[in-house]
């Protein structure tokens, strides 16, 4: 079972913050990989907040083969953060050409498009420079989005974070999704490791999706950009949540009930019984229903965390206004936020949703038997 | 046989029949009950005459004949009148003096059942025990990884959608604008396939509707049976038990003057209307109900004379393409219940099964489609429909998962997979197969007879005489002097069982698997078969 961090601040952190916290948790991840998604970002992103970053790994070729690419495609780069591994190479990490992480002026053809239709096109070129690569492996794309990097590498997290100087100043952001993986593939993908991302959500799971195949076949069946690949069971976690937000205009609060909807005999005296009954009965096909911890972000700089229906993985939220964590164990929350008030640590079980919402004042529960915030 | 007289063709020894009467003289006690229960007649009553010669010692008296007469049972060979194995002569011998055999060749008897040039019609099944079904196995077992669920103490929601399903765009879009939304029912995936109330028997009908009630109202199981062409009892119509209840409306129309004319006094809707097209025991032949059966009662219910054999046509005569016959009938039967009643076609598992599909899926009111494969059963067919026509049902079902899939529609029309189900004594084994390769439900019929009411036919052509209405176990007959020796408590008694039974071996399919909240339909990673072949056509695991 792979180990989950979260941080959701104030004011900027850095991410070794989240890998240490990580560390700690070693025994429940065994050092094949980490994964990183940041947001919010502080630094020299800051004053681009909207211009697309791309965050991936490239071979020498690779890089020429992008850098040809985003010119034709009216690009320019505006900021390019590199990112020089210093010392020893970590045990099992392969030797990189070069971690990118671009920050570019989106062609002035875009100038026209609306938010949703520049999204769609930041997408599409992030799917395109994936294909790309997927036969020589020469290009590995995690995002292309603003305000948005993402790194993901083999080998042991902390050695990593060190090794890629995950410390400096640049990278701090207030928003940081962490995993170390609990690597069950002999031969190790990057495109499966966590988080997973799409425009402007991401999530990280632990524990094994039982349910899959269907959903994915469902997913893949839709015609939606993006969803596809699906290298790891967990990577539906974050488009079903896609889906539920940006296709079904669901407010986030649906998102339990789409994956985990409540019983028959739960759902009783629900005040939304009738709204509720019907999204069960067409959303059947996306119920997960694996042990599943997912933490994820949203679009808004919300951090949540969601269980599955039996609450069989573990996962904590705590921390003082300002500063809060997601973690799958008490002792990553303990390194990571020391001066919290330990009796308001939360727990979230079966029927909870925990969310920290972009203010970082407090951690609001919603229990999926309360009523929906729904508009009409 | 006179030394003269001449042989004639089907002029059979008893070693020519499928099925010997072997009978110990030594524990008969002429009781007559075998001959008297015999459904085919194929025993009488004998007077044997026996001579034995006694030779004196010694040389002074010459050897004499002693003549003496014993009486038996004899079996006749004229081919209506061959055993079919069913053993009910053993079931009611006290001395348990009489047993049919197999013969150890193939019989004789085949070549001559087509007397007066009328080929071979039977009940049952395909002969043929074989099935693809029976060889899948369940590999992808939770361990380690995810922990295995607990089939005794975990909570498992096995129930499945039947009835259109919208996509969850237009679900969400008929929430916003209070627009009408396709009837969906949330049922048990295991349904009782149809058989008309005229195949079976009054007590064997009972005893399920009375089995079915039972689980729905005492044990919470949401069960479905199907009525089959045949109509429904008016009383049924009337009650509130009638939701339980898929009415099926067939080629012959058999029974919907009843039915219609029932809807004003109707307590409740029916669960669903099912259109059958085909069948996967006789595909390309209608429902056929023979002459024997048709008393006054079932007469009666379907609005024909008795006495008079009942053919459904092949196909709804009145429907001239797959627009008129699926699109109009579709809308026709929603239309007489309000469109609160789903309405769904039943087909013959085909090699155009997908081209039905995607006419369906473009049909807002197409509630499902049930496909019926080849080993699916038939109270009456013909013997070459029955064993070379159709198409299996595992590879059928799948390709119209994959295809709804392709079209992003997943379960949005639920299909329904029928023929073959449990054949082998497989029930669980069978059903969660086809669920795991699309199947949103099951259908089972011959299964039912066999559990919940003791059907000996078998795959290598037992019994299988339920076309003659003579049913030794009162299960297809609708002669009351046959049919009241069952029990209909009896019958509800142990189709309960039958559910119970499956629903805990389902949950011990399941939950190894890692399944608990939601049927796994489509779960295909979950399959393996040690067939290459197959897998490759199932587009599952090749394992060995």
């Amino acid at each position: 079972m792979c180990r989950l961090f979260a941080l959701t601040s104030s004011d900027p952190v850095s991410p070794m913050d989240a890998i240490r916290a990580l560390d700690v948790m070693r025994e429940g991840h065994d050092g094949s990989g980490v994964g990183l998604y940041l947001s919010d970002l502080a630094g020299p992103f800051e004053s681009m907040k909207d211009n697309p970053v791309l965050s991936g790994i490239f071979t020498d070729p690779g890089m020429k083969r992008l850098d040809e690419f985003m010119e034709a495609k009216g690009f320019t780069l505006r900021y390019d953060m590199p990112i020089t591994p210093k010392g020893a190479l970590p045990t099992w990490t392969p030797k990189r050409d070069a971690y990118v992480v671009r920050a570019y002026d989106v062609p002035e053809s875009w100038a026209t498009l609306t938010a949703e239709e520049k999204g769609l096109a930041c997408l599409r070129t992030r799917l395109q420079l994936k294909h790309m690569g997927l036969d020589s492996e020469d290009i590995t794309v995690f995002s292309f989005w603003p305000d948005t990097i993402m790194i993901k590498e083999i080998g042991d997290p902390l050695q990593v974070g060190e090794y890629l100087g995950l410390d400096r100043p640049e990278i701090h952001s207030r928003l940081i999704l962490a995993q170390g993986r609990q690597n069950t593939n002999y031969a190790i993908n990057l495109y499966a490791c966590h988080p997973f991302f799409i425009e402007g959500i991401s999530t990280m799971t632990n524990g094994e999706n039982t349910a899959f195949v269907p959903i994915r076949d469902y997913l893949m069946g839709q015609g939606i950009p993006g969803y596809e690949g699906y290298n790891s069971d967990s990577e539906v976690f974050t488009h079903i949540l896609h889906y539920a937000l940006k296709r079904l205009a669901l407010p986030f609060e649906a998102y339990k009930h789409v994956i985990t909807p409540l019983k028959d005999h739960e759902m009783h005296n629900h005040p939304d019984r009738e709204f509720l009954t019907k999204l069960k009965q067409i959303c059947r096909r996306l119920i997960i229903d694996g042990p599943n911890c997912v933490i994820g972000c949203l679009p808004d700089k919300s951090m949540f965390m969601v269980q599955d229906s039996k609450k069989l993985r573990p996962g904590v939220v705590g921390g003082r206004p300002g500063l809060f964590a997601f973690s799958s164990e008490i002792c990553g929350l303990d390194l990571a936020i020391p001066d919290r008030d330990r009796t308001k640590d939360f727990q979230p079980m079966h029927l909870d949703s925990a969310i920290v919402g972009p203010d970082r004042q407090e951690v609001r529960i919603c229990r999926q038997s309360q009523p929906l915030p729904l508009h009409n | 046989m006179s030394a003269v007289a001449a042989i004639t063709p089907s002029q059979l020894s008893i070693k020519d029949l499928p099925w010997q009467i072997v009978w110990n003289k030594e524990r008969c006690t002429l009781c007559g009950q075998c001959c008297a229960v015999c459904p085919m007649q194929s025993l009488e009553l004998g007077t044997f005459r026996k001579r034995s010669i006694k030779v004196a010692a010694g040389f002074k008296n010459k050897p004499e004949n002693e003549h003496t007469i014993y009486y038996g049972i004899r079996q006749r060979t004229a081919p209506h009148q061959a055993c079919v194995g069913c053993g009910t002569c053993s079931m009611v011998c006290p001395n348990d003096a009489i047993l049919p055999m197999h013969s150890d060749e193939k019989d004789k008897l085949r070549f001559h059942i087509n007397l007066g040039g009328q080929p071979r019609t039977r009940g049952g099944r395909r002969n043929d025990n074989g099935s693809v079904l029976d060889q899948i196995k369940f590999i992808r077992i939770s361990m380690l990884t995810d922990p295995a669920l607990d089939s005794g103490r975990h909570e498992f929601d096995l129930k499945t959608l039947i009835g259109r399903v919208q996509s969850p765009l237009d679900g969400l879009a008929t929430i916003k604008e209070h627009g009408w939304a396709p009837p969906v029912r949330e049922i048990y995936p295991l349904m009782i396939g149809s058989m008309s109330f005229g195949a079976l028997s009054p007590n064997m009908w009972e005893g399920l509707q009375m089995g079915v009630a039972y689980l729905n109202e005492e044990l919470g199981m949401p069960v479905r049976i199907c009525t089959g062409e045949g109509g429904c009892p008016p009383r049924l119509l009337r009650s509130r038990f009638l939701k339980y209840v898929i009415l099926q409306i067939a080629s012959g129309y058999f029974g919907w003057d009843e039915i219609i004319h029932a809807i004003p006094d109707m307590k409740e809707d029916p669960c669903a209307i099912e259109i059958k097209y085909g069948q996967g025991a006789k595909p390309g032949d209608g429902g056929l109900l023979m002459w024997h059966k048709v008393n006054k009662l079932i007469a009666a219910i379907r609005g024909v004379p008795p006495g008079v054999s009942l053919p459904s046509p092949p196909t709804h005569q009145t429907k001239y393409s797959i627009e008129e016959a699926v699109a109009k009938m579709i809308q026709s039967m929603s239309m007489a219940w309000g469109f609160r009643v789903p309405v769904y076609p039943k087909i013959s598992a085909t090699s155009t099964t997908n081209a039905v599909l995607n006419n369906l899926c473009r049909n807002p009111y197409a509630a499902g489609l049930a496909v019926d494969g080849e080993d699916g059963g038939t109270g009456a067919a013909y013997n070459v429909s029955m064993n070379h026509m159709g198409s299996p049902i595992a590879s059928n079902i799948r390709d119209a998962y994959l295809t709804l899939c392709a079209m992003g529609k997943q379960n949005e029309v639920p299909l329904i997979a029928g023929g073959g189900i449990g054949k082998n004594g497989n029930l669980a084994a069978n059903a969660a197969s086809l669920i795991m390769l699309g199947a949103s439900a099951v259908q089972i019929g011959k299964y039912v007879m066999q559990a919940a009411a003791g059907c000996v036919g078998s795959e290598s052509d037992r019994c299988n005489v339920c076309n003659i209405g003579v049913c030794p176990k009162g299960i297809t007959s609708q002669d009351p002097r046959v049919y009241r020796r069952l029990d209909p408590e009896k019958v509800a008694e142990r189709l309960v069982d039958l559910y119970v039974s499956f629903d805990t071996e389902l949950k011990k399919v399941f939950a190894p698997l890692g399944r608990s909240t939601s049927l796994p339909v489509g779960m295909s990673d979950a399959l393996g078969i040690a067939d290459k072949d197959a897998a490759d056509r199932l587009a599952i695991k090749y394992v060995v």
